[in-house]
C-alpha cells in the first residue's frame, strides 16, 4: 500500500472515531411508472422537442425513407456494424454509407480525421427516459463506439418504441455499466453566456430522433 | 500542510485555492461598487433561480429524492474508507490506475509525472473543481505544460486577462456577452473580426478554436461528478460535448477525484442523476452524461488514471456538525439563491468554492484559522435560502453558526489576544440578558437616549463597529419606557402560580388543523388586493 | 387560556407598543396574559455571533424565568426568536453538558408560539375583521421574515391575517421571499453587503405604492424602516400585531413621513 493511501485511510478512520451509524437510506422516490405507453411517449417527445431535437415517428416500412430525407441528397455518413441494414437507404452516387468496426485498434475503424469529415452518423439506442428526455447509448453493436456519435455534426438516432420508459430508475435497470454509457438529452448546448441556452457547441449540433413504432 | 491539534483526532488541512485572501467584508465592499458585475450577477442568478424552481417543482417526489440523496451521503461518509478501497479494487480490475494524494500539491505532482511520461507539452481539460482547488493549471504552466480549458465558460475565464472563475457551474457568470465578444475578438486567432455578441456566434467561435485540439491532443485531465464503488464506474455530467471529447478522443485520461465523491452503488447513482441537473442548470437533464468503467479496448483512452485527493477533506470529516459539507455535489443551487452571493459575487469568497457552500467548505478544508477563512462563516444573513435549495439537504446555516462558534472559541483560546469591540459588546449583552432585574434597571436609562436622537427623533451616525449599521440606515428613537417597566407599573399584582387544569394545546391544534387553509381562503376573498407593480421581472 | 408573553429583548427595549398590541389582541379574545418578569432574550444574537459560552446563562435565564410561571402556552411577536428557542437553545445547553436544561428548553420551545401561529393554529382565528374587530384603512405591503418563513414554516399565516383586516388594501412585494439583509450582527459586520440587500428590498417595497410595510419581526422592520428613513421615504414599517390591534374605536395612527416604528409616540 502506498504511504499516501495508508495515511489517508488512517485519517478517515481517525476522523470517524465517533463511529456515526446513519440509517439505511429511505428510497420513497418513484421507481415504476404509472402512466400508459402513449402518455410516456408523448412526454418523451415533448422533452426532446423542448431540447430542440427533431422528432419523427416512423415504422419499419417508412424509416429508410425518413433517414434518407434527414441525411439529405448528398452525404457521407457512418453507421456501427450492428445497425439494421433495412433501416438504411440505398447508397447513391452522392450518398455514401461507411461502416465503423467499433474498435479503433483494429481495422475497419474510421480515424478521427475521417470521422470529422463525415456529415452524419446513424445509430440505434438502448433505452430512453421520457421524464428527462434522455436517450441512453450503451456501446451495443447497433450504437457503436463513443467517437462515432460525437465527432460528426449530425446524429440521427433511432429509438425503438419498446425502449421508451418514463423514469430514470426504470432506464437504469436496462443499462449495463460495464461498457461506456453516453446519455444524450438533446443536441450539444451551453448556457455559459448569460445563462442563455444555445444549442450546438462541440458535440453534434443537430439531433434527429426517430421513434420506431 | 498545516496541522491542527484539537484534542483527538489530529486533523490535516489542505493547501491550494481554498482560502479567503482578504477579509470577506473588505473584498465584498470593493466588488459591490462594480455596477456591471452586480447587474450581470443579478440577472443571471434570478434567471437560474426561476428555472430551478420550475423543474424541481414539477417532480412529485423531489423531497423524496432529497431525502434519499442526503441519507446516501451520510452512509458514504460513515464508511468512506471501505468504499474508497472497493472503488480502487474495481477500477484497477478494469485496467485503471489509482493514485492517492494527501493534499493538492501531491495531486499536482502525480499529474505532472503522468503527463511528462506521455511526452507531451499540451493537454486538454474538462472543467473540474478539484483541479481548480489544487491549482493544477498554474502548476503545469510552471513546469512547461500548457493546459487548455475546453468548457466555454472556463475558456472565457482563461482567455480573459487575469480573470478567475466566480461560480462553480457558470464560471464566467460575472461576464456579459459584450465583454465575452471583446475577449474572443482579441484572443482567438483567425476569428471573424466582426464577431457579434450573439451567444450562438460566440459558441461557434469556441467550436472553431477547439476542434483541432480535440482531434490531436493525446492527454486529457478531468474531474468527476461521481465514482461508483461497486463497479469502479466514473461519471461526468456536462452540456457542451467538450467533456465527451476529452473523455473519448485522447489516449490518456487523468481524473482528479476528491475522496468524498464516492457513491456505493449504481442504484445510488440514479438518485443523484435526478438531483444534480435540476439543481444546477435548472434543466430536466444536462445534454450529455458519460460513464466509463475502466478501459474499454478500442473505445476511448486506453491509459486511465484517477487521483484520489484528500486535501483537507478528512479534516472536515472529523467535525461531527461540519462534515455534512462533504455531501456537496457541486450543483451551485445554494449560490444561485444566496442574497449575499448575488451581490458580492463569487470572487469575494477568495477560494475556488464561493457562495454559502464555500463559506462552510473553505474554512473546513483549509482551516478556519488560516488566512482570512475565519471571515467566511459570517458572510451570511442566515436567511436559510441555501438550505431549502440544497438537493442533499446540507444544513448550511447550522454549519455556518457552528463554525462561528469554532472561530470565537479559537480566538478566545489565544490567551494574549486583546478583546475586540465585538467581544465587549457580547460580554455586556450577556450580563444584561442573564437577568430580568438587570434589564429592568438598565431600561430605566432609556429616556437618556433623547440626548443623542435630537429633534429628528432618530440616530443617523454611530461610532465604531456598529457604525456599519448607520452607513445605510437610521435607528429610531428608543421609547421613554420599556415594555417590562410599563407592565410592572400597570399590573403590579400578577400571580405566578394558579390552581386548575391546563389546556391541552395539542388537542386544540388538531381540532384547528383546517384553520390555516381557512385563513388563507378568507384572505383571498376579503382582501382588496392591489395588483403587483409591473416590472420587467414580474411574470 | 393563560398565555405567557415572551416580549423578546428588542420589542421590550425598542418597540414596547408591539408587546402592548399583542396583549391587547389576546385580552380582546378573552384570554389571560401574564408576563414572566425574569425574561430577557432568547440568546440568538450570541449564538449567531458564535459566542456559545456566553449564550448559556441567557438560555438558562429564559428557561428558568418561564418555569416559574403557570401558563398554557407562551407567545412571542417574533418568528426569529421563537425559532431560536427550538433550534438553538437545546444545542447551547448540550454543548455545556447540561442535558437537563436542553430537555427543559425543548419542552418550553414546544409550547411557545409565534403570534400568527398562536392565533390561527391554537386559537382558530381565520378572519381578523370578524374575530378581532381589526380595522386599518391603509395601503399595506408585507415583508416575510426568513426565520418565520423557513425555520417555522409560517407560510402565509401573517399576511393572511393582515389581509382580512377591515379597510386594508394589500399589494404583494416583488421578491417576497428575499432576505432584507438584517441577519443580526451581519448587518454591521458585513455592512456593505447588508446595505445592498436592504436597498433592493426597500426599492421593491416602494414600487408597491403602499404607505405601510408590515411584518412579523421588528428586527427586520427596524432594518427596512431605517433604510426607508435614510432615503426620506414616506413608507412606514409597522408590526402586524399593531395592525391587528387597531380598531375603529381605537385606530392605529399612521404618522407623517420619516416616523419609524420605534419611539415613544
Amino acid at each position: 500500500m502506498s504511504d499516501a493511501k495508508a495515511e489517508i485511510l488512517g485519517r478517515i478512520r481517525s476522523s470517524l472515531s465517533d463511529h456515526p451509524q446513519p440509517a439505511e437510506p429511505i428510497r420513497n422516490y418513484r421507481k415504476v411508472s404509472d402512466k400508459s405507453q402513449a402518455e410516456v411517449l408523448e412526454m418523451l417527445i415533448d422533452r426532446l422537442v423542448d431540447y430542440k431535437a427533431n422528432v419523427f415517428e416512423e415504422t419499419e416500412e417508412t424509416i429508410a425513407q425518413r433517414i434518407a430525407e434527414q441525411l439529405g441528397k448528398s452525404s457521407r455518413y457512418v453507421v456501427p456494424t450492428g445497425l439494421k441494414n433495412e433501416w438504411l437507404p440505398e447508397d447513391t452516387a452522392a450518398r455514401t454509407r461507411m461502416v465503423d468496426s467499433g474498435n479503433d485498434q483494429k481495422s475497419g475503424a474510421l480515424s478521427l480525421r475521417e470521422l470529422d469529415a463525415v456529415d452524419a452518423v446513424v445509430t440505434s439506442s438502448t433505452v430512453s427516459c421520457a421524464e428527462t428526455g434522455t436517450i441512453f447509448l450503451t456501446s451495443q453493436e447497433d450504437e457503436g463506439r463513443r467517437a462515432i456519435t460525437l465527432v460528426p455534426d449530425h446524429h440521427i438516432c433511432v429509438v425503438p418504441l419498446d425502449t421508451v420508459v418514463e423514469l430514470i430508475p426504470e432506464s437504469m435497470r436496462r443499462v449495463d455499466f460495464n461498457k461506456p454509457v453516453t446519455m444524450i438529452s438533446g443536441p450539444s448546448a451551453t448556457s455559459d453566456i448569460e445563462l442563455i441556452r444555445v444549442e450546438g457547441v462541440h458535440g453534434p449540433r443537430t439531433l434527429d430522433v426517430i421513434i420506431l413504432k | 500542510m498545516s496541522v491542527t491539534q484539537l484534542g483527538m483526532p489530529q486533523v490535516r488541512h489542505g493547501v491550494g485555492n481554498i482560502f479567503e485572501t482578504e477579509p470577506f467584508p473588505k473584498y465584498a465592499e470593493r466588488e459591490l461598487k462594480n455596477e456591471q458585475l452586480r447587474a450581470n450577477l443579478g440577472f443571471a442568478t434570478h434567471k437560474i433561480r426561476d428555472k430551478r424552481a420550475a423543474v424541481t417543482g414539477e417532480l412529485p417526489d423531489w423531497q423524496d429524492l432529497r431525502t434519499a440523496g442526503s441519507m446516501i451521503k451520510q452512509k458514504v461518509m460513515a464508511n468512506l474508507d471501505t468504499y474508497l478501497e472497493e472503488f480502487e479494487r474495481n477500477f484497477t480490475a478494469r485496467g485503471g490506475h489509482v493514485h492517492w494524494a494527501r493534499d493538492a500539491h501531491e495531486a499536482n505532482e502525480i499529474a505532472l509525472k503522468l503527463i511528462q511520461a506521455e511526452g507531451v507539452d499540451e493537454i486538454i481539460k474538462i472543467k473540474s473543481m478539484a483541479t481548480a482547488e489544487s491549482g493544477l493549471n498554474e502548476y503545469l504552466e510552471e513546469n512547461g505544460i500548457n493546459a487548455i480549458e475546453t468548457d466555454l465558460a472556463e475558456e472565457i475565464v482563461q482567455l480573459g486577462d487575469n480573470d478567475r472563475p466566480s461560480h462553480i457551474l457558470v464560471p464566467a457568470i460575472h461576464r456579459n456577452r459584450t465583454e465575452i465578444r471583446d475577449i474572443f475578438r482579441k484572443k482567438i486567432e483567425g476569428v471573424d473580426p466582426n464577431l457579434s455578441d450573439d451567444p450562438a456566434e460566440l459558441a461557434e467561435a469556441s467550436r472553431f478554436r477547439l476542434r483541432e485540439k480535440f482531434l490531436s491532443t493525446k492527454v486529457a485531465v478531468s474531474g468527476v461528478n461521481f465514482g461508483i464503488a461497486e463497479t469502479g464506474t466514473m461519471t461526468i455530467v456536462e452540456s457542451e460535448g467538450n467533456g465527451r471529447m476529452c473523455l473519448t478522443l485522447p489516449e490518456t485520461l487523468i481524473t482528479f477525484m476528491g475522496i468524498e465523491k464516492i457513491l456505493p452503488t449504481v442504484e445510488d447513482y440514479e438518485v443523484f442523476l435526478q438531483l444534480l441537473p435540476r439543481s444546477s442548470t435548472g434543466e430536466r437533464m444536462n445534454p450529455y452524461t458519460s460513464t466509463w468503467t475502466g478501459v474499454t479496448p478500442g473505445d476511448g483512452p486506453q491509459n486511465l488514471h484517477v487521483i484520489l485527493m484528500d486535501n483537507g477533506r478528512t479534516a472536515a470529516l472529523a467535525d461531527e456538525v461540519g462534515r455534512q459539507a462533504l455531501h456537496c455535489i457541486r450543483c451551485s443551487a445554494c449560490m444561485n439563491v444566496c442574497p449575499v452571493y448575488e451581490r458580492a459575487g463569487g470572487h469575494a469568497y477568495g477560494s475556488t468554492y464561493p457562495g454559502p457552500i464555500g463559506a462552510i467548505l473553505s474554512p473546513q478544508l483549509g482551516g478556519i484559522e488560516n488566512e482570512f477563512n475565519s471571515t467566511l462563516p459570517y458572510a451570511s444573513s442566515l436567511c436559510g435560502a441555501c438550505y431549502d435549495a440544497c438537493p442533499v439537504k446540507i444544513n448550511i446555516p447550522e454549519v455556518l453558526v457552528h463554525l462561528r462558534g469554532k472561530d470565537i472559541d479559537a480566538k478566545k483560546a489565544k490567551k494574549k489576544q486583546i478583546p475586540t469591540q465585538m467581544d465587549g459588546l457580547m460580554f455586556g449583552a450577556k450580563k444584561l440578558f442573564s437577568s430580568g432585574k438587570l434589564m429592568a434597571l438598565a431600561e430605566k436609562g432609556l429616556p437618556m437616549s433623547k440626548l443623542v436622537t435630537g429633534k429628528d427623533h432618530k440616530i443617523s451616525k454611530l461610532p465604531g463597529l456598529v457604525g456599519g449599521w448607520t452607513d445605510y440606515r437610521d435607528i429610531p428613537e428608543p421609547p421613554a419606557q420599556s415594555f417590562r417597566n410599563w407592565y410592572k407599573k400597570e399590573r403590579p399584582s400578577e400571580t405566578k402560580r394558579v390552581a386548575g387544569e391546563r389546556v391541552d394545546i395539542d388537542a386544540l391544534i388538531a381540532q384547528n388543523k383546517n384553520k390555516v387553509a381557512e385563513a388563507h381562503a378568507a384572505a383571498e376573498v376579503a382582501a382588496t388586493d392591489k395588483p403587483a407593480p409591473k416590472t420587467e421581472e414580474t411574470k | 387560556m393563560r398565555i405567557a408573553l415572551f416580549s423578546t429583548c428588542i420589542v421590550d427595549g425598542m418597540y414596547p407598543k408591539v408587546a402592548k398590541a399583542t396583549v391587547d389582541i389576546l385580552e380582546r379574545l378573552g384570554h389571560e396574559v401574564v408576563y414572566p418578569q425574569g425574561q430577557t432574550c432568547c440568546s440568538q444574537m450570541h449564538v449567531n455571533s458564535g459566542y456559545f459560552d456566553d449564550a448559556y446563562p441567557i438560555v438558562k435565564n429564559h428557561v428558568e424565568s418561564f418555569e416559574e410561571w403557570d401558563f398554557d402556552v407562551a407567545v412571542a411577536p417574533s418568528g426569529s426568536c421563537v425559532a431560536s428557542l427550538g433550534h438553538q437553545q437545546p444545542m447551547i445547553a448540550e454543548r455545556k453538558g447540561d442535558d437537563d436544561l436542553a430537555r427543559r428548553a425543548n419542552q418550553l420551545a414546544s409550547r411557545t408560539f409565534e403570534l400568527s401561529e398562536l392565533l390561527i393554529d391554537v386559537l382558530g382565528i381565520t378572519n381578523a375583521a370578524e374575530q378581532l374587530d381589526s380595522y386599518f384603512p391603509e395601503h399595506v405591503t408585507y415583508h416575510s421574515s426568513c426565520h418565520g418563513m423557513r425555520l417555522l414554516g409560517l407560510g402565509t399565516r401573517q399576511s393572511d391575517l393582515v389581509r382580512t383586516v377591515e379597510g386594508i388594501q394589500y399589494t404583494q412585494v416583488e421578491g417576497l421571499d428575499q432576505c432584507c439583509g438584517f441577519g443580526g450582527t451581519f448587518s454591521f459586520k458585513n455592512a456593505d453587503t447588508s446595505g445592498a440587500m436592504v436597498e433592493d428590498k426597500v426599492a421593491n417595497i416602494e414600487k408597491t405604492g403602499a404607505s405601510v410595510c408590515t411584518g412579523g419581526d421588528v428586527s427586520c422592520l427596524m432594518n427596512i424602516g431605517g433604510a426607508l428613513s435614510r432615503k426620506n421615504s414616506d413608507v412606514q414599517t409597522i408590526h402586524f400585531a399593531e395592525i391587528l390591534a387597531s380598531t375603529k374605536e381605537n385606530p392605529l395612527k399612521v404618522n407623517g413621513p420619516v416616523s419609524l416604528t420605534g419611539g415613544s409616540k
